[in-house]
């Protein structure tokens, strides 16, 4: 058994129905975690010294509308002194965007979660400075929503070119 | 041509006060560096040797916009750099030309989405527009060329 196939054995151990799913392709194992239990599974990975999964390689999510629940946050975590991996995913429906912060555990996990505030809007609660990290701080909506428009501006043809002309903010001296 | 000839032995030569000024603006006009993306590089290449905006009498890229008269916008702008451009401009002292080197800046380019604002033309005024994405040293100095042209055409009466 691999060091990542006792991991998932102890966790199942450990937290039973909190681990909702636990996908394996190609050779990646993806576990489903329950939001509730998420920062007990982060801190029960890190400070168990079997297991010792200490760093939070990269803390991303992605967006399934319109299907639900809509966000998944995804912690990929890397242990380095056995070097293996391990996925954690996070299911968080559009209405209640709402997730326990990670910054208790790991600290990187900080400006991770201010991006994933500013793309998708998700709130970390507890999380000690909760604001935007990319966008301008004035910006209305979070961009990495599938439901956000995409583009800004018409594309200009011949046809179109002085509808669109007429309404460009050109910047005068 | 006749005074000229005659005093050209005595070392004086004549011309208008607009064509003297016009003369000086074009030929020591330094430019700001605003390298943003992929056209900086080719920004850079052109006042490497091989290509030498030196020729002009632009070989000083300055990394302050109090000393800079021409503002290259090389690359695309996000609207988080927009007001940073602005400020930028507004720093420089008068008189102030900018050019906007590619597509990117001149209309947004490929990127026609939230981020990047479409045409730098939104924010600071645009002389000249230089196509290409990017567009290679000689079509930038083209257009470094055709601004002076346009400088050239100043009337002293459009100064006050």
């Amino acid at each position: 058994m691999t060091h990542t196939a006792d991991t998932v054995a102890a966790l199942r151990e450990r937290f039973g129905a909190a681990i909702e799913d636990v996908v394996e392709f190609r050779g990646e194992t993806t576990v489903v975690v329950a939001r509730a239990a998420l920062v007990d599974t982060l801190r029960f990975l890190k400070e168990t010294p079997a297991l010792g999964f200490s760093f939070l390689a990269n803390l991303t999510a992605y967006d399934d509308w319109p299907a639900e629940p809509r966000f998944n946050v995804v912690y990929q975590l890397r242990n380095l002194s056995r070097p293996s991996n391990l996925r954690l995913k996070v299911r968080v429906p559009g209405d209640d965007p709402v997730m326990p912060t990670a910054t208790g555990v790991f600290i990187g996990a900080n400006w991770q979660e201010r991006e994933l505030w500013d793309m998708f809007g998700l709130q970390f609660t507890g999380h000690p400075d909760l604001r935007r990290i990319l966008m301008p701080e004035d910006w209305q909506g979070h961009p990495l929503r599938k439901d956000y428009p995409l583009g800004y501006e018409e594309v200009e043809f011949t046809f179109n070119f002085e509808e669109i002309e007429k309404k460009k903010p050109y910047a005068k001296e | 041509m006749g005074l000229e000839q005659k005093l050209g032995n005595m070392g004086v030569v004549t011309t208008t006060l607009e064509q003297a000024i016009n003369w000086g603006r074009t030929n020591a006009m330094w430019p700001m560096l605003f390298g943003l993306a992929c056209c900086a590089i080719e920004m850079i290449s052109t006042v490497m040797p091989s290509n030498d905006m030196s020729r002009f009498g632009m070989e000083l890229m300055r990394a302050s916009p109090r000393q800079a008269d021409l503002m290259i916008v090389a690359g695309r702008v996000s609207r988080k750099m927009a007001p940073v451009l602005r400020r930028l401009y507004d720093q420089m002292p008068e008189p102030k030309w900018v050019i906007a080197m590619g597509d990117c800046a001149s209309c947004g380019g490929i990127f026609n989405n939230y981020a990047i604002v479409q045409g730098v033309d939104e924010v600071v005024p645009v002389d000249v527009y230089v196509a290409g994405c990017p567009p290679r040293p000689e079509a930038l100095m083209h257009g470094i060329l055709t601004l002076h042209e346009k400088i050239k055409q100043e009337k002293i009466k459009d100064w006050a």
